[in-house]
């Protein structure tokens, strides 16, 4: 029985692509009845997991006395690295460097050694604490500022880009800066921790339920620690509570140590990280050392640019070398540098292996270019939004010269001009610049600061075997239609948008789709949910899979009828064959009478894109997003302390898909951006342990964090260059570095106490006391 | 006279009457809701009350009222609950069926994305309403420190928040229409007795009264005393102390009122930040400020101005803020009572004036003459919500001649107790208050404080930025026409 009675007279569809639509999810999220892991109804029977963590940062392990935890209540097993029956090793490289639990050594302070399984959570956390191990120390590195990147243990082969001769360029350049910044990490602060519930099946067969962005490589993970092929397991995630990059690869040890337990126990067993083992054991956003060379002339055009980012990748690769690579992507933000040597130092650390975060080493590149704008705009004594103008990449359509990447991909789509132009005008930056100047020459305390920057991010993963995608669709008899991708759903609309593209192939309505959780089991081989090309694979992948099923649909009908095909059109609801309208489902259950077959699996590849990391050349991305945003802060130069009192923010989401989804991922990953450079500092004490690992510490914007006033839009001209699925574009991560206007306008405030003549070099997070810091060193420079 | 004895915790949960007979003294709301009721709506995204995820409404009857307020679930003790009613995201709308304002405003204005928080915001968003069914926007930013969201960037949340209104009247409301049955219920529950729960190793007592709370300190002196558990939940969520056992003394009565008599307002160790939010706005403002800048909305329905200063912590953020105004503290052993002066408590790091069976039982609190200048000012690293890196208070009382006549400057964050700033007092007092006699004091700050290097500042910033406070005032206090702070709700 269904209720739903189609409209057969609509002229459109309800929900289709272009269309706003509220989250599939929303109605479930305000009734607390959305399911996350945590939520499920667990089997009989079911036990808790909770880990052993090392407690110092770097150590040979000499003994392990685990007899208190084993006599612990509740206890029933205890894991070490000998429970593993597979390969004790979980790095997504390949490396060899990541292991499920640590052998014989331990690489940071918060490394899990064992894992302790109890009747209850509970039991198992407190049993975790009764453990003796007893360490030889070893010398650990916890910082990369004062490391040497020719010499340090590099994690993995870096990367360099090379485009003309900087060099001789710096050299022969009219003037010439060479800095360094230091640029903090970022927590992921994903409100659902990490977590997963395993249950095991008949023979080798087992069923994880992860919180995990990327299930195929969940799955793979699990099958070789546990020692069986990919088939036997099975990954399966509804939704998670906020991912951001933090469950792309790090969901992986949870799911292995609950499959694990599991499997040796023959129980359901659930792992769920409290806040402090989530922020203590799993990776975060790579804070970076920036050393930059920039030559440029008098008006402020750069010449040349040489750069290191050297970034503190942690103990393992996981992902620090592509990371690493997409700072050197993104190093250039959408300035043309003629000519440029670039190079990444993926530096070994005695801390947490970092990993992806919603950028991906991307806005770290766009900072260390923020900051050589700031440093040739204070040079040559000029408004940095004009020495950002002036440096830009040629305009979409201008045949000129200044489109090359520092990795040879010509960029042709560049709408930035447009962009700025527009939001200059809309958030009245001039006039802006006049009023604060005026407030700031009769306001010795509180000083205000104003700063427009662009954002250029290029869109695929530069692995090029993970811009493919798979979907699995299926109409049923009654003309419902059953809709799986390999996409994870993490409250980015995911889902929803794939369901409106195949709502709109089939012209039926949205609540005509159903959306089913990602697993394994349906689409094999898939890739993370990533590098923002959730939409973009998966929604091609889909509309693949309706198309074939359409197209048979249109066969059938047109043979039925004896017409040509042409004449078979999906309409609304329903399906015009020749003269004579038929409702969708009929036409539907007509087919399935005849035998025609309902169900398909779609695949998209993304075309064009090639890249040859070890040449440094290709065409890395199919194509870019670009906005910008313009901040206006008050600053307290008695304390540091400052509040954002305007932000305006013009995005590019190319033909939108849902408006109101691409709003609130622009306007979450801007705070998040800003979040990231001014309040959240990661802080480790010299025994290698962070000590911001809750809330209490770690410090992520509030709802009073909002810039007092707050606009934002979206580009309504805009529609992506390339084919992309109904000509939309990605908006996961670009939004964020939009954050990068704040970090500006609080170096132009505090620039202001020096007449604007010195550049205030504002590291990051900002925080009220490098504000402070910042503020008394240019008094001292300027001898104020 | 004893008191009579009850061996069950009861309350409603939802439409539920729940009676306990067997419950851990360290036994959270959140854990119980989630484990034991398989309500699995409240959320746990920190388990320290700092995010807002597990946020649950309690309604407690306050004389013939029944207020409700949100509460971090994950730092509540279930002991606590006696007599109260629970109400979670599930009773907002029973059964899926027809959403409430709070739910259909965030569904239309996309203020959910990953949805985890929600729960959360809907709660929170629920409490406000009900008190202030057309809040300011500052009203729905104050009630939603405690709310921390990582997807939206909250503007939707507040897009909602403002529309909530529009989709029904607070008077037709489940919980205002159930709330005479609600207050009937709760007052048949409530016996006047003590409650005690458990045996051995995992006990707790609600006393039924101030009297009571002596008699049983004075049986149990090594018993952990929780009023708000703002603190003490952190002992048993993050480091799995042992409490019991536990004396719950939230819900005694006589420790919880506050009276203002002769300039002198008296606050019983049981008032919680968010009952003394809008007396103490009116009567010492900047103290009213300060308050909305210490934890989340939840934290300040729970934490007790008492237990701030109880639990002896070197930050704060009362009192230093109290310390200044030139407080006193009432203690109680069995019946006997003694009154100090506040700063006087504050012996050495963990260390406090306090005997074992002896209790806070109020503060009395000066409120500043006419003409005295009272500032208090909090540095953190995020405005709202978060611990303080210093705080300054400054108490000034100038002579006629512009003279210094006596002055309290009172610091948190600066040593190992709340601390007055004694030798930068004397180098001011009996001199001018100009900016040179300021500049001559600043130097002995450093006589003062000998401050820390931690996770939240450097020693060298807390130094700067708490003479900088001194430089503030100095500033607010001697007509600066431009401004001398940043503020996110002063007119641009």
């Amino acid at each position: 029985m269904t209720k739903h009675a189609p409209n057969l007279k609509a002229e459109k569809i309800v929900g289709g692509v272009h269309s706003t639509q509220r989250h599939d999810s929303a109605h479930k999220h305000v009734t607390g009845t959305a399911v996350y892991i945590d939520d499920m109804v667990e089997p009989v029977g079911t036990l808790h997991a909770g880990l052993g963590l090392s407690n110092v940062a770097h150590g040979i392990i000499k003994s392990v006395d685990l007899s208190a935890v084993r006599a612990a209540p509740g206890v029933v097993d205890v894991l070490t690295y000998e429970d593993v029956p597979g390969v004790n090793e979980i790095s997504p490289s390949y490396m060899d460097d990541d292991p499920v639990l640590a052998e014989g050594k331990v690489e940071f302070h918060g490394q899990p050694i064992f894992c302790v399984i109890a009747e209850t959570r509970e039991q198992a956390r407190r049993a975790a604490r009764l453990a003796k191990i007893e360490y030889e120390e070893l010398p650990a590195v916890i910082d990369i500022w004062d490391l040497d990147v020719a010499t340090h243990k590099q994690v993995t082969t870096p990367l360099t880009l090379k485009r003309g001769d900087a060099a001789t360029a710096l050299a022969s350049a009219p003037r010439r800066v060479k800095g360094r910044m230091r640029l903090g990490g970022q927590d992921h602060f994903y409100l659902e921790g990490q977590v997963s519930l395993a249950i095991p099946g008949e023979d080798d067969e087992i069923i994880v339920y992860c919180s995990t962005q990327g299930p195929s490589e969940t799955q793979h993970m699990v099958a070789h620690a546990l020692g069986v092929p990919s088939h036997a397991v099975t990954v399966e995630v509804r939704r998670m509570g906020g991912g951001f990059g933090g469950k792309e690869t790090q969901a992986n040890q949870c799911a292995a140590l609950a499959a694990i337990a599991a499997k040796k126990l023959k129980r359901a067993v659930k792992l769920r990280l409290d806040r402090d083992e989530d922020m203590t054991a799993t990776g975060k956003r790579h804070d970076f050392a920036i050393d930059y060379d920039v030559g440029f002339d008098d008006e402020g055009r750069i010449l040349g640019i040489d750069y290191t980012f050297a970034l503190r990748s942690g103990f393992s690769a996981d992902l620090s070398g592509p990371v690493g690579d997409r700072a050197l992507f993104h190093c250039d933000n959408a300035y043309f540098f003629p000519h440029v040597h670039a190079k990444s130092a993926p530096l070994y650390t005695n801390t947490v292996s970092n990993t992806a975060f919603r950028g991906f080493g991307g806005p770290q590149g766009m900072v260390g270019a923020e900051r050589v704008i700031d440093e040739v705009a204070f040079a040559v004594g000029k408004d940095p939004l004009e020495i950002r103008k002036l440096n830009f990449y040629d305009a979409m359509g201008v045949k000129g010269e200044r489109n090359l990447t520092p990795y040879h991909q010509k960029v042709e789509d560049c709408i930035i001009q447009r962009i700025v132009a527009e939001l200059e005008e809309s958030a009245d930056y001039a006039g802006r610049r006049k009023a604060i100047a005026e407030f700031n020459a009769t306001s010795p305390v509180v000083k205000r600061g104003l700063a427009l920057t662009p954002v250029k991010f290029g869109i695929s993963f530069t692995k090029t075997e993970s811009n493919q995608a798979g979907a699995l669709v299926h109409v049923y008899t009654d003309g419902s239609v059953h809709m799986n991708h390999g996409g994870t759903e993490m409250g980015q609309g995911l889902h929803l948008k794939v369901a409106q593209v195949v709502a709109e192939e089939f012209q039926i309505d949205l609540d005509r789709v159903k959306i089913t959780a990602t697993t394994t089991a349906k689409v094999p081989n898939t890739s993370p949910t990533a590098a923002s090309s959730g939409a973009d694979l998966n929604g091609m992948a889909a509309q693949d899979a309706a198309r074939q099923i359409k197209e048979r649909l249109i066969d059938f009908a047109a043979e039925t009828h004896q017409i040509p095909r042409e004449q078979v059109v999906f309409l609304p609801n329903r399906v015009r064959v020749g003269n004579e309208e038929i409702p969708f489902n009929d036409l539907v259950k007509q087919a399935y009478m005849n035998r025609v077959q309902l169900s398909a699996a779609g695949f998209y590849k993304t075309p064009k894109i090639h890249w040859d990391r070890a040449k440094g050349r290709g065409h890395a991305f199919y194509y870019y997003a670009y906005g910008a945003a313009c901040s206006e802060v008050s600053v307290d130069t008695l304390t540091g302390e400052y509040v954002v009192e305007r932000t305006d923010i013009l995005h590019d989401t190319g033909r939108s898909l849902n408006k109101a989804i691409d709003i609130g991922q622009v306007e979450g990953g801007f705070i998040q951006g800003m979040g990231w450079l001014t309040t959240e500092e990661l802080w480790w004490d010299d025994k290698g342990r962070l000590r911001t690992h809750a809330p209490s510490t770690y410090k992520i914007p509030l709802a009073s964090d909002r810039p007092k006033v707050f606009n934002v839009a979206l580009t309504d001209w805009s529609e992506a260059y390339e084919p992309t699925v109904h000509r939309s574009k990605a908006v996961g991560e670009p939004p964020l570095p939009l954050g990068l206007s704040v970090l500006h306008a609080l170096s132009d405030a505090i620039a202001s106490v020096a007449d604007h003549k010195i550049c205030p070099r504002l590291d990051a997070p900002a925080t009220p006391e490098r504000v402070l810091m910042a503020v008394e060193r240019l008094k001292a420079q300027a001898g104020k | 006279m004893a008191a009579a004895i009850r061996n069950e915790l009861r309350f409603i949960l939802n439409d539920r009457d729940v009676v306990l007979t067997s419950v851990a003294p360290d036994m959270t709301l959140l854990d119980w809701l989630r484990l034991s009721r398989n309500l699995r709506g409240t959320k746990e995204g920190c388990a320290e009350g700092d995010c807002g995820a597990c946020t649950v409404l309690v309604g407690k009857r306050v004389g013939d009222e029944l207020v409700y307020e949100g509460v971090n679930a994950c730092i509540r003790f279930m002991g606590s609950l006696d007599c109260c009613h629970v109400v979670t995201v599930e009773h907002l709308a029973p059964n899926e069926g027809r959403l409430h304002p709070v739910q259909q405003a965030m569904v239309d204005f996309h203020g959910s994305q990953c949805g985890f928080c929600t729960p959360g915001f809907i709660m929170s968003l629920y409490g406000l309403w009900m008190k202030s069914p057309t809040p300011s926007d500052f009203e729905i930013e104050k009630a939603l420190q405690g709310n921390l969201c990582r997807c939206t960037g909250y503007e939707a949340i507040i897009r909602s928040a403002r529309a909530i209104s529009s989709y029904g009247r607070v008077a037709e409301d489940p919980l205002a229409k159930e709330r005479a049955s609600i207050v009937a219920r709760l007052a048949a529950l409530d016996d006047g007795a003590r409650v005690e729960i458990g045996e051995g190793g995992q006990r707790f007592v609600v006393p039924a009264s101030v009297d009571d709370l002596g008699a049983v300190l004075e049986a149990e002196p090594k018993a952990t005393v929780v009023a708000g558990s703002t603190d003490v939940g952190l002992w048993v969520t993050k480091m799995m102390r042992n409490i019991s056992p536990t004396v719950f003394i939230g819900g005694v009565k006589e420790l919880r009122s506050m009276c203002d008599e002769d300039g002198v307002i008296t606050i019983g160790a049981g008032v919680t930040y968010s009952e003394a939010f809008d007396f103490l706005s009116r009567r010492i403002p900047a103290l009213g400020a300060l308050i909305a800048r210490i934890g989340g909305e939840q934290v300040r329905n729970m934490g007790t101005i008492g237990g701030n200063i109880a639990n002896g912590s070197p930050i704060g953020d009362m009192p230093p803020a109290l310390i200044a105004l030139g407080s006193t503290l009432t203690l109680c052993k069995g019946t006997t009572r003694r009154t100090i002066p506040l700063e006087e408590f504050f012996i050495a790091y963990g260390k406090q004036d306090r005997q074992p069976g002896e209790f806070v039982e109020s503060v009395q609190v000066p409120v500043p003459a006419e003409g005295i200048r009272y500032a208090v000012h909090k540095i953190s690293k995020r405005r709202e919500e978060d611990i303080t890196a210093t705080l300054g208070a400054f108490h000034l009382e100038l002579a006629g001649d512009g003279t210094v006549a006596a002055i309290r400057i009172a610091y948190g964050g600066m040593a190992a107790t709340p601390k007055r700033a004694s030798a930068v007092e004397a180098a001011l007092t009996g001199k001018p208050w100009t900016e040179s006699t300021v500049e001559a004091a600043i130097p002995a700050y450093e006589q003062d404080f000998t401050p820390l290097t931690d996770m939240r500042a450097t020693a060298e910033y807390r130094m700067l930025a708490a003479k900088n406070l001194l430089r503030r005032f100095y500033l607010e206090t001697s007509g600066a026409e431009a401004p001398v702070l940043v503020s996110r709700y002063a007119a641009a």
